[in-house]
């Protein structure tokens, strides 16, 4: 079985994996990694979604030996000990979520619309959120967490 | 999924040997169309070479009046290029338009053309544009690579390795697209070449196609109101729960006109 080799979050790990492991089941089963969910599996909802490289990717379509020698961050790697990440915060303050199942994709698709554009406009958001599916929200208030979340990375709260 | 064996490719003649060199092999650009297939167990290759570490085959190139793009250059580099937006807006804005931002950081142009699905966008853009595909053995002219429902020219393991576009005096695409998965019900690229008029359609029919009549339409004069009243014939267009054929040829109309007045 090929062995691979990554940096998630900021730690070296490695394991064994079968060529067909996506990387949503190595960082859930191998590295127990839960906060990344499964949604679809079929590269539509968005709720598997973690940074390859500081990029945005589904990580239910991808496959874990394609991330050797990757840095791979999930949403466990944004809060610094107790103090959540200014997107996270966004989210709590902004009422960002209900179920919350949805939350951890679209907070790390948020961050690479904030690492692109500090001040995305409504529009912007909403059309960059094409790959993020949620199902309680209407969508109004994860809009506004975002907005919210960009502009406080931007005042230099974190990010 | 199925397993198989992965490799890693270095080199677009290593990827070449390992594709020539397994029983059922693959190759593998960005996944976003190969792993969906792999998951559905609608394919089973023994190998899959992956070209994603193969630098060779990213980056943009523009000179003596060319676009030229690495195969595996992936939708967003496409899409946030200034050197692209300067000398043809028209492609960059389809790239940016393509899936969802996700599917934009990891799908490629190669990956795109190579598959050919009906409703993608890249093919309406090469055919619209009269493009020339390069790959590791001869070039060839995007009105001879399409040739039908997920199908190319490309030979047995034959690998795309960039995808050079004459920039144009004008060009817009146009596309009415899926709502959940984006691909085009239809989309139109319409295209001033120095070679005339061209009029590539994607989304309605099997594959990509030139509407011959709107083409000689717009040679007439370059306007929308030249396209009023035409359609495409719905004989052999697609049908599904999205769209009749008799909608998606009233489409072909619409979006063609958008386009003709979007190169303004």
């Amino acid at each position: 079985m090929p062995t691979v080799n990554m940096n998630v979050n900021g730690e070296a790990v490695s394991g064994e994996v079968e060529a067909r492991t996506l990387l949503v089941q190595f960082l859930r089963e191998k590295l127990r990694l839960t906060g990344t969910h499964v949604g679809c599996d079929t590269s539509q909802c968005g709720a598997c979604v973690v940074h390859v490289d500081g990029v945005s990717a589904k990580s239910c379509t991808m496959l874990a030996v394609q991330c050797e020698g990757a840095d791979v961050t999930t949403i466990e790697g944004l809060a610094d000990g107790d103090a959540l990440h200014p997107m996270q915060e966004a989210f709590r303050d902004n009422h960002g979520l209900q179920c919350g199942f949805c939350t951890p994709g679209m907070i790390m698709s948020a961050l690479d619309l904030a690492r692109r554009n500090s001040a995305p406009s409504e529009q912007e958001v909403r059309e960059w959120l094409e790959g993020n599916i949620c199902r309680c929200t209407g969508y109004h208030n994860i809009v506004k967490s975002i907005m919210a979340g960009a502009r406080a990375m931007a005042a230099g709260q974190g990010g | 999924m199925h397993d198989f064996t992965y490799h890693a490719a270095s080199s677009v003649a290593d990827a070449a040997a390992k594709v020539a060199g397994g029983e059922d092999a693959v190759l593998m650009a960005g996944g976003m169309t190969l792993l969906p297939t792999l998951k559905q167990r609608l394919a089973q290759p023994s190998d899959v070479v992956d070209l994603s570490g193969v630098a060779d085959l990213r980056g943009i190139r523009v000179e003596g009046g060319a676009v030229t793009v690495g195969a595996m250059t992936v939708h967003d580099a496409v899409a946030n290029s200034p050197e692209v937006a300067a000398a043809i807006p028209a492609l960059a804005a389809l790239a940016g338009h393509i899936g969802d931002p996700q599917v934009r950081n990891r799908g490629t142009i190669g990956g795109s053309i190579a598959n050919n699905d009906p409703a993608a966008d890249y093919p309406a853009a090469l055919v619209g544009l009269g493009a020339t595909v390069c790959t590791d053995r001869r070039e060839i002219a995007a009105d001879e690579f399409f040739t039908g429902m997920f199908e190319t020219a490309l030979d047995e393991g034959e690998i795309v390795t960039s995808v050079r576009f004459p920039a144009p005096a004008a060009a817009a695409y146009m596309k009415f697209p899926n709502p959940a998965s984006r691909y085009a019900i239809v989309g139109v690229f319409v295209a001033r070449t120095t070679g005339g008029v061209r009029v590539a359609v994607t989304g309605a029919a099997s594959c990509v196609y030139r509407e011959s009549a709107m083409e000689a339409a717009l040679e007439g004069g370059f306007s929308a109101s030249a396209l009023d009243g035409m359609t495409a014939s719905a004989d052999d267009l697609n049908e599904d729960i999205h769209a009749s054929a008799e909608y998606r040829a009233h489409l072909v109309g619409v979006m063609a006109r958008r386009a003709v007045a979007a190169c303004g």
